[in-house]
């Protein structure tokens, strides 16, 4: 089995307003077309190693690699390249820019990467969409759509640079039962049809018991992986 | 990153929210038209007294200076060590202001090649009584044809004529100010007096106004043998020689030359002229600081609405910095929308700001008599256009590029996780 990530001996910290040693001595790794969920309470750490993980967040020590690269220490506009290309990130709020549309939306990732031509990612935005079964949406301005489609149109344009590992930072947290069940349905799909790598923070315990593998953190520690 | 892709995204922001799209061009525009308007009036006025200024003035005149202040005949005949004279009660000698050989000066200076044209003028102080009215004034003796090509006198009669005044022996053209003052009109006799005391009649022919009190209030144009004659002089006498250029600037060293060659006191229009040229110099710093101000404040204006504008998109900029957009591209998609900001107001700004001097060059504006000028005097240079849109594009993109280079460094994570 593939390693996609692999975290080793990461340690963060939060200066302000004192002190705070965050996360400690995060090890672990993932492998291509896991399904992995990370649960805790709040405060525990696990959107702070999230966002370490999607390389927004440099502030950090030990060692990140995604793809077999690493990606402590790059400089941003080479991580932000990374991102684009490797990483699909799905937030608690669906983010979607409120100038655009739906279909927009999702090709803007794919039109700064620029592996293909517009026409192209105008087709596979339409796929991605298909897939997510809002579609029928793509045209609309994004404000225009409920949450649930909103955040699947969040979802496809995770999804349109063909990343290697989408991360979630409780990509259900804003939605009621009814859409966090088709959302989750959707990751689930993902991963077993698509062996799409997916790395989920999540509140939701019926999310975490269904995903392939879950890891409890507490208090800044992995206690269980 | 193509910079189609940031065209895009730029287009998209400025048509989403077109509001604040115009408001922002709205406040380029209004500092733009007002720095028009302000620079076009500002050196119209300069201009104007410049130019009026200048027409009424010769840029050299050649008269001959006296020195009253001369030595006594004692001083002369014995002098030296150990010796003081005391001369009580010296009085000037009887000397003549005319310049000797002056038409022939005036014959030889026109061959000059910087030289534009020559007048020679016998000018003296005089009486005008015209009933009970009694009025000091200046009389001038001109070839008045000569004094048109250097004054362009022709277009400065309000009645009358040249040739009136050439056909006539003893006719005057009458400063404007002047004939209202003594309350005479074309075919009513004057009687002139000089400081010697000779009377002459004349009669009024015409009448000029330059558009300066000093001049029109007090001054008759006469044939120079009028004058003369009044004057009791011979043909020859003139007193003054003035000197039209070519060029502006070379009056000072040409002045030099022909005090040196005709001994003859030859003052250049800038000497002459200094305490003006001062205030002119005062005014042109006062417009500089006025418009440097004026620019200054739009473009804080300017920069305001334009950090504004991406503060309210600091959570767009982390969703894309979140999905691979990088700091050039925020920089890029940002200055872009500065660019047509600053384009579309700069321009606006402009139409407004003609249209403003235009209305304001058709504004009726009343001096009395002592400047000829109907309305607001305005400059419309085409530079003052160039340098607008210049300066309101610029610090449309100055204005732009700062907030622009910091959203760009903005940690997406800060914001996304509120």
């Amino acid at each position: 089995m593939k390693t996609i990530l692999r975290t080793s001996q990461i340690n963060k910290y939060f200066l302000e307003p004192v002190k705070f040693h965050v996360l400690k001595d995060i090890d672990f790794e993932i492998n291509a077309g896991e399904f992995l969920t990370i649960v805790g309470k709040s405060g525990c750490g696990k959107s702070t190693l999230l966002y370490i993980l999607s390389t927004m967040d440099t502030a950090y020590e030990g060692t990140l690699e995604i793809n077999g690269q690493q990606l402590t220490g790059l400089p941003q506009n080479q991580l932000a390249k990374f991102r684009n290309e490797h990483i699909g990130f799905v937030f608690q709020f669906h983010y979607l820019l409120p100038e655009f549309s739906a279909i927009k939306n999702v090709m803007l990732p794919a039109m700064k990467l620029g592996k293909y031509t517009r026409k192209e990612i105008e087709e596979r935005a339409y796929e991605k969409l298909r897939l997510l079964d809002v579609h029928e949406q793509a045209l609309k301005p994004t404000n225009k759509l409920s949450g649930g489609q909103q955040q699947r149109v969040a979802i496809a344009r995770a999804l349109i640079n063909d990343p290697a590992v989408i991360m979630g930072d409780e990509p259900t947290g804003n939605l009621d039962k009814s859409n966090s069940q088709i959302v989750f349905d959707i990751l689930k799909e993902l991963s077993r049809s698509y062996n799409q790598t997916i790395i989920a923070v999540t509140h939701d315990t019926d999310f975490a018991d269904n995903s392939d593998r879950t890891i409890e953190m507490s208090d800044g520690m992995i206690i269980k992986q | 990153m193509a910079l189609g892709l940031a065209a895009n995204i730029a287009k998209t922001h400025l048509l989403a929210k077109i509001r604040q799209t115009v408001i922002a061009s709205l406040g380029v525009t209004f500092g733009i038209a007002m720095f028009i308007v302000m620079i076009s009036f500002m050196t119209g006025v300069n201009k104007f007294l410049e130019d009026t200024m200048l027409t009424a003035t010769p840029h050299i005149r050649i008269y001959n200076d006296i020195e009253t202040n001369r030595r006594s005949i004692l001083d002369e005949v014995k002098s030296g060590e150990g010796r003081m004279n005391v001369v009580y009660h010296q009085k000037p000698k009887d000397e003549k202001l005319n310049l000797k050989n002056g038409l022939r000066i005036a014959e030889r200076v026109r061959r000059e090649p910087a030289v534009l044209g020559v007048s020679p003028q016998l000018t003296s102080q005089v009486f005008y009584n015209y009933g009970p009215s009694e009025l000091t004034g200046i009389l001038t003796g001109v070839n008045i044809l000569d004094e048109d090509a250097l004054y362009d006198i022709k277009t400065k009669l309000k009645s009358g004529s040249l040739e009136a005044l050439l056909s006539s022996s003893d006719g005057v053209l009458m400063g404007k100010g002047l004939a209202e003052k003594l309350n005479v009109t074309i075919g009513n006799r004057v009687s002139v007096t000089t400081p010697k005391g000779h009377t002459i009649l004349v009669k009024v022919v015409g009448t000029y106004q330059v558009g300066i009190g000093e001049i029109d209030n007090v001054r008759s144009y006469a044939n120079l043998s009028t004058v003369q004659k009044v004057l009791q002089e011979d043909p020859r006498y003139i007193t003054d020689l003035h000197i039209k250029l070519t060029d502006l600037e070379q009056a000072r060293p040409l002045a030099k030359r022909l005090q040196n060659t005709y001994g003859y006191k030859a003052e250049d229009w800038e000497t002459a002229n200094a305490s003006i040229l001062v205030s002119f110099t005062i005014r042109n710093v006062m417009t500089s600081v006025v418009v440097t101000t004026l620019l200054i404040v739009a473009g804080f204006g300017i920069y305001n609405i334009m950090s504004m504008t991406i503060y309210d998109k600091m959570k767009d900029i982390a969703i894309l910095k979140a999905t691979g957009f990088d700091g050039h591209d925020i920089v890029q998609m940002f200055l872009l929308q500065a660019i047509v900001i600053g384009a579309i107001g700069g321009t606006a700004g402009l139409l407004i700001g003609y249209a403003l001097s235009y209305l304001l060059s058709i504004t009726p504006f009343e001096t009395g008599d002592f400047l000829a000028i109907d309305t607001f005097p305005v400059n419309f240079n085409p530079w003052f256009y160039v340098s607008g849109i210049v300066f309101g594009i610029l610090t449309t993109v100055l204005a732009g590029y700062f907030p622009a280079k910091r959203a760009s460094k903005v940690d997406p994570v800060s914001i996304l996780r509120g």
